[in-house]
């Protein structure tokens, strides 16, 4: 009795939390322009979201801008963070505390900040200041990933490592990369989605002539949700289930 | 040691923030000495180890290797090499590739790192394991690898930092013995940092007893054992039962000392004067203890009372108590010819020893 009564209050709340997805996968499917009513199994949407839709090319922006400032963000975290472990130097505590703000600051107020920033300093808004945008608001989070991570280990290993030969570059490229490998691929993944999916930021920092995809999704449903935007939603999330299953994996192999 | 030493401390003053770790120390060390560094915590002694390594940068003074400057240079520069504590294995290498570390760096080249690797897996005794993770390891096996590691670069000196301390007992005391071996077989000069005197003792060529930041009395095991220059190496380094004494009278090297006015005759080696207040040190095991009814000397004696028989295999431990008051401890080793604890508690004795197995202060 008490397990059914698990089963059953488990399976509502995953359903609460999938049956949305899995009504905009169904939908994704369906035969019609606008009616929500089901008329029969194509993949008429799919093929043309890849032939002549404007989102593709929504799509390829935002994956470039995704991919470029992930990377960025996962480098300079990564070292961020490697700097927080490694060195004393004034002010250290305080921060890395400012990291912390830096993440839990509201969106809005980013955007806003960011675009007098960009303003103030003449920076056309663009691609360019898009990417700075978004590697501003992904790089705490990788720093915070490393970090946990790097403040575990047994701080002895980089004595040993230079006793044995190794210079500061060498013991950082040998011995805490590969050790921290599964935080900063955490951390990339991370950045990735956060880039991906991001509305608010990019509302303020990027221009008009350069288009992502959830500002042209933004803008497109407001005129109704076409079924091509269900079909780039099932396949996005596709791919958010791939991403996390993989950063899963990875996390779990170097426990 | 007549030979040039292979490291030279000179003045050598360490201070954090407003601690002074390390106080003005000068310290010789000879080629192929095995050397400990034995003191309490926080004496000071890690610190030296790390001002060698390399870890730490001088407050003052100068640290030579062979003659020339040694501070100022990075540790990953210096031919020197060090096991610590925690071990510190490299957790995402394999045994292998944690002791082809230190080459790799030297870019030797790869046939050379496998002999390297396998001679040095052999000398820790631990071929045949290479391919094995640390977390696949057991303590001692993870202190051996560590050994290796540090060996294999075939370091001008090897420092220890109380290696042993995270092993057990019966561990602890194989693990001695293999390091002596090592120490033997490879003939590297080795600095070895400890808080345990009975490994200090049982290892080393010489022991630097240090306290504060400084070295009390440095010497071979027997001297820091058998001629304590002061009360705190006596009291660091094994048990010891202390009498306060006042020298009565002065002879050519020997004087006689009164200890609850009962006289002695003791070896005056530090030249006391008569009248002057001394303490007259004696190891558990060189006081003799004698059973009130097979006494019949009229050799000077303290008398006592049995407290406590701890029997422990080989010897027996005596706490006797004087009748002054005071608590004294006496190891007694069993006699061939006597198999039977001829001692029990509340046993009336007598204490005395031998002249010249004491040590005046």
């Amino acid at each position: 009795m008490k397990r059914a009564l698990r089963f059953i209050y488990l399976s509502a709340v995953y359903l609460f939390l999938y049956v949305p997805i899995l009504v905009l996968i169904v939908y994704s499917f369906n035969d019609t322009k606008y009616s929500t009513n089901w008329q029969g199994f194509t993949m008429r949407w799919y093929a043309q979201l890849f032939t002549d839709s404007p989102l593709k090319e929504a799509l390829i922006n935002s994956l470039i801008i995704a991919s470029a400032s992930s990377v960025f963000a996962t480098v300079l975290g990564t070292l961020g963070a490697f700097a927080f472990y490694r060195y004393r130097f004034l002010g250290r505590k305080i921060m890395y505390s400012f990291i912390y703000i830096v993440m839990m600051s509201p969106d809005i107020v980013m955007g806003i900040s960011l675009l007098m920033f960009f303003i103030t300093v003449g920076l056309a808004p663009g691609p360019f200041t898009l990417l700075l945008a978004h590697i501003t608001f992904c790089l705490p989070f990788v720093v915070v990933t490393v970090y946990s991570r790097i403040s575990g280990f047994d701080r002895t290993i980089i004595d040993v490592a230079k006793d044995l030969g190794a210079s500061e570059l060498q013991m950082f490229r040998h011995i805490m990369l590969p050790l921290l490998m599964p935080a900063i691929i955490a951390g990339w993944l991370l950045s990735f989605t956060l880039s991906l999916d991001d509305v608010v930021v990019s509302f303020f920092t990027t221009g008009p002539s350069f288009e992502i995809l959830p500002l042209k999704i933004y803008s497109m449903v407001r005129l109704g949700i076409k079924p091509e935007i269900n079909a780039l939603s099932a396949m996005m999330f596709l791919l958010s289930l791939v991403t996390v299953s993989v950063a899963h994996l990875v996390t779990k192999e170097n426990r | 040691m007549e030979k040039a030493p292979i490291v030279r401390l000179k003045g050598v003053t360490k201070r954090f923030d407003d601690v002074t770790a390390v106080d003005s120390l000068n310290l010789d060390i000879y080629p192929g000495e095995f050397l400990t560094l034995l003191g309490p915590s926080g004496c000071g002694k890690t610190t030296v180890l790390r001002l060698i390594a390399g870890f730490e940068t001088l407050t003052q003074g100068e640290i030579f290797m062979n003659g020339s400057r040694l501070d100022g240079i990075p540790p990953n520069k210096r031919n020197v090499n060090t096991v610590f504590q925690s071990y510190a294995l490299f957790p995402h290498m394999t045994v292998f590739e944690n002791i082809a570390f230190g080459l790799r760096m030297k870019q030797t080249d790869a046939s050379a790192i496998g002999r390297q690797v396998r001679e040095a897996l052999d000398i820790v005794k631990m071929s045949g394991l290479e391919s094995r993770m640390p977390h696949q390891l057991s303590g001692g096996q993870q202190q051996r690898v560590a050994m290796a590691r540090a060996i294999v670069n075939k370091p001008l000196v090897l420092l220890l930092d109380e290696p042993l301390s995270a092993l057990d007992y019966r561990l602890r005391q194989e693990m001695e013995i293999e390091l002596k071996r090592v120490h033997r077989q490879l003939g590297i000069t080795f600095v070895f940092v400890t808080h345990d005197q009975e490994e200090a003792i049982s290892m080393s060529d010489r022991i630097a007893v240090m306290n504060q930041g400084a070295i009390e009395q440095i010497g071979t095991p027997i001297q820091i054992y058998e001629e304590p220059k002061n009360m705190f190496v006596a009291k660091f380094v094994g048990e010891i039962n202390v009498f306060d004494a006042f020298v009565r009278e002065v002879g050519n090297g020997s004087a006689v000392v009164d200890i609850h006015g009962r006289l002695f005759p003791v070896q005056n080696r530090s030249r006391f004067g008569p009248g002057s207040l001394v303490k007259v040190l004696l190891r558990p095991e060189d006081i003799q203890v004698t059973v009130e009814e097979e006494w019949s000397g009229s050799d000077p004696s303290l008398t006592g009372r049995v407290d406590e028989v701890i029997y422990k295999g080989k010897t027996v431990d005596l706490i006797i108590s004087l009748d002054e008051g005071e608590s004294i401890f006496v190891t007694q080793f069993f006699n061939e010819d006597q198999e039977n604890i001829i001692y029990r508690e509340g046993q009336r004795v007598h204490v005395n020893w031998l002249y010249g197995w004491e040590v005046v202060l």
